[in-house]
């Protein structure tokens, strides 16, 4: 079991491992708050982070290790489909900077810390709350999980085998998120984005370099995907309307989820959004170069068991042992910055929309920074034993019936911002509708993203997930038509909705 | 008006037949590669130009 270990290795990332460890449990007394026992330290670090906290936080959990891992094995695997990870993460940041300053307005306004807060506080409605909140929490629990199996590929490639190395991971993430809350993944996101930066420049430089030229890579993979007979470095026509609804449904269910809501509601302002919504897309850059390393592996002719294999491999041919060590370390605490954020997003869900609405109204400010802490643990040790006990297809189909979920919470979250036409019920049904007709859809097609639509006589296939959105705005606006305006027993009033937070 | 420029992304990347050939190539990079990239850049301008035009409001 020990003899595939590489020693160098194996030092870089220990050594990087205690590093952020301490730096995770040093979190809590930096940009020190009173107290950390209220929601708003613990869960959004006292809002007040600048732009270049923003920038790291959001940075280090929106691409996440899964990401580093997938993007690159999807495009190995099937070429320029895989690529719509880039136009995704492009079209997003027009998205953000239009919309999440008003958002962050209004929540800090009125002290919202999360996307239920927001939908009771506009539209007064318990149900809405409940349904927005469960949604996020159940979208993000596969979410960490696959952050889980980002770290396993990682810790594998190292040479460490077993289950130990995992675990013993995420008992010292947990413990450190329960101390620090949001402040530890900020601050340890600097290190992660700082390394990931690092492994992808050496990549792109040295390895065409020995690989003989991007031109031989791309020549590389087209040979490759011709021999195979799937794929290749072209979209072909059928390809065309799945690339773009699958980059534009992703784009417009990015940052619906509680842990980039979290990041955005952290930021010290309105103007922090919008500058990073110019400066984040540095990232997406590093992740269309990155997905290139799929079409590497081809050029140097790695024979792999699993695509997800393409990255390590790629950095144990080619670099020497201490640098694959310490792209390996980065990847593993990559994995480590968006499960802290994700945990702390779906936590503060639990607490704020569910805990303090429905068992403890009377709960007191320490007390919701308690029940916040404990679920958090809670939330990161079922997604470990998820990963641990159940096939990982599971938290790779959930996770995308989740993406496909957390978008049938935008029109709840973000209509309110601009008219104020729709009400609790007519919203309530359309997520309805979105939910469970869409996850119908990808049940019907078998688990996967797409569905096929016929238009006299053509096939064309369209991002599930857009297709429950339409179905959602269209029942939400029917039902806000057809309903007569009145308040039902069900609903507080905007006053005393307000007056609770 | 200004504001409009945000939409500019959305039209150049979500209309494939726009970028979805291998000519011209530049870096060795097939023009589907380095169009999508140079995408990032020239959305972080125009987004920058939007940005400069808003009231700064905190």
């Amino acid at each position: 079991m020990t003899a595939n270990i590489d020693m160098p290795a194996l030092a870089v990332f220990i050594f990087f491992f205690v590093l952020v460890t301490a730096m995770g449990f040093f979190a809590s007394r930096w940009r020190r708050a009173e107290s950390l026992d209220h929601l708003d330290e613990w869960g959004l670090g006292g809002r007040k982070f600048g732009t270049w906290i923003t920038w790291f936080l959001v940075g280090g959990d929106f691409y996440t290790a899964y990401t580093v891992i997938a993007v690159p094995a999807l495009v190995y695997a099937i070429g320029a489909y895989g690529f719509f990870a880039l136009p995704y993460t492009i079209i997003v940041y027009p998205l953000v900077f239009a919309v999440m300053p008003l958002l962050w307005k209004a929540a800090k306004e009125r002290g919202y810390v999360t996307a239920g807060d927001v939908v009771r506080g506009t539209y007064g409605s318990r149900a809405l709350e409940l349904a927005v909140a469960s949604t996020g929490v159940i979208a993000t629990m596969p979410y960490i999980a696959l952050q889980l199996i980002g770290m396993e590929v990682a810790i594998k490639a190292l040479g460490l085998t077993g289950e130990m190395p995992i675990i013993l991971a995420f008992l010292v993430l947990a413990l450190y998120t329960y101390s620090s809350g949001l402040r530890a993944p900020a601050l340890i996101a600097f290190v992660k984005d700082i390394m990931i930066y690092i492994v992808v420049l050496a990549a792109i430089i040295v390895v065409p370099s020995k690989l003989g030229g991007y031109s031989a890579v791309f020549s590389a993979a087209d040979a490759a995907f011709e021999a195979k007979g799937k794929g290749g470095i072209l979209l072909d026509p059928a390809q065309l309307v799945p690339y773009v609804t699958l980059a534009l449904g992703s784009a417009l269910a990015a940052f619906m989820y509680p842990h980039t809501l979290t990041g955005i509601f952290a930021s010290s302002g309105a103007n922090t959004i919008r500058k990073n919504a110019v400066l984040l897309p540095a990232y997406t850059l590093l992740l269309g170069l990155l997905a290139l390393l799929g079409y590497m592996g081809h050029a140097a002719g790695l024979q792999l068991q699993s695509n997800n294999d393409v990255v390590p491999t790629l950095f144990k041919t080619l670099f020497p042992g201490w640098f694959a060590g310490f792209a390996f370390s980065a990847i593993a605490i990559g994995a480590l910055v968006p499960a802290a954020v994700m945990s702390i997003g779906a936590a503060n869900l639990f607490t704020r929309n569910f805990w303090k609405v429905w068992v403890n109204p009377d709960v007191t400010p320490a007390g919701e920074a308690q029940v916040a802490k404990i679920t958090s643990m809670l939330v990161k040790v079922g997604a470990l034993l998820a990963i641990l006990i159940l096939p990982t297809q599971f938290a790779l189909d959930l996770q995308l019936l989740g993406g496909l979920w957390i978008l049938q919470t935008l029109p709840a979250l973000v209509f309110g911002l601009y008219t104020s036409w729709f009400r609790a019920p007519a919203l309530l049904a359309g997520w309805a509708a979105g939910f469970i007709g869409g996850s119908a859809l990808v049940w019907s097609d078998g688990l996967k993203p797409l569905h096929a639509l016929a238009f006299d006589g053509m096939t064309v296939s369209v991002y599930t997930g857009l297709l429950a959105l339409a179905l959602n705005v269209a029942v939400a606006v029917v039902v806000n038509l057809v309903v007569p305006a009145k308040e039902t027993a069900d609903d507080l009033t905007v006053a005393e909705a307000d007056s609770r937070s | 008006m200004i504001r409009l420029l945000l939409l500019a992304p959305y039209i150049g990347l979500l209309w494939v037949p726009f970028y979805n050939f291998e000519e011209p190539k530049l870096f060795g990079f097939p023009f589907f590669y380095w169009y999508q990239l140079a995408w990032v850049p020239l959305t972080s301008l125009l987004t920058y130009f939007v940005y400069r035009s808003v009231r700064h409001d905190g």
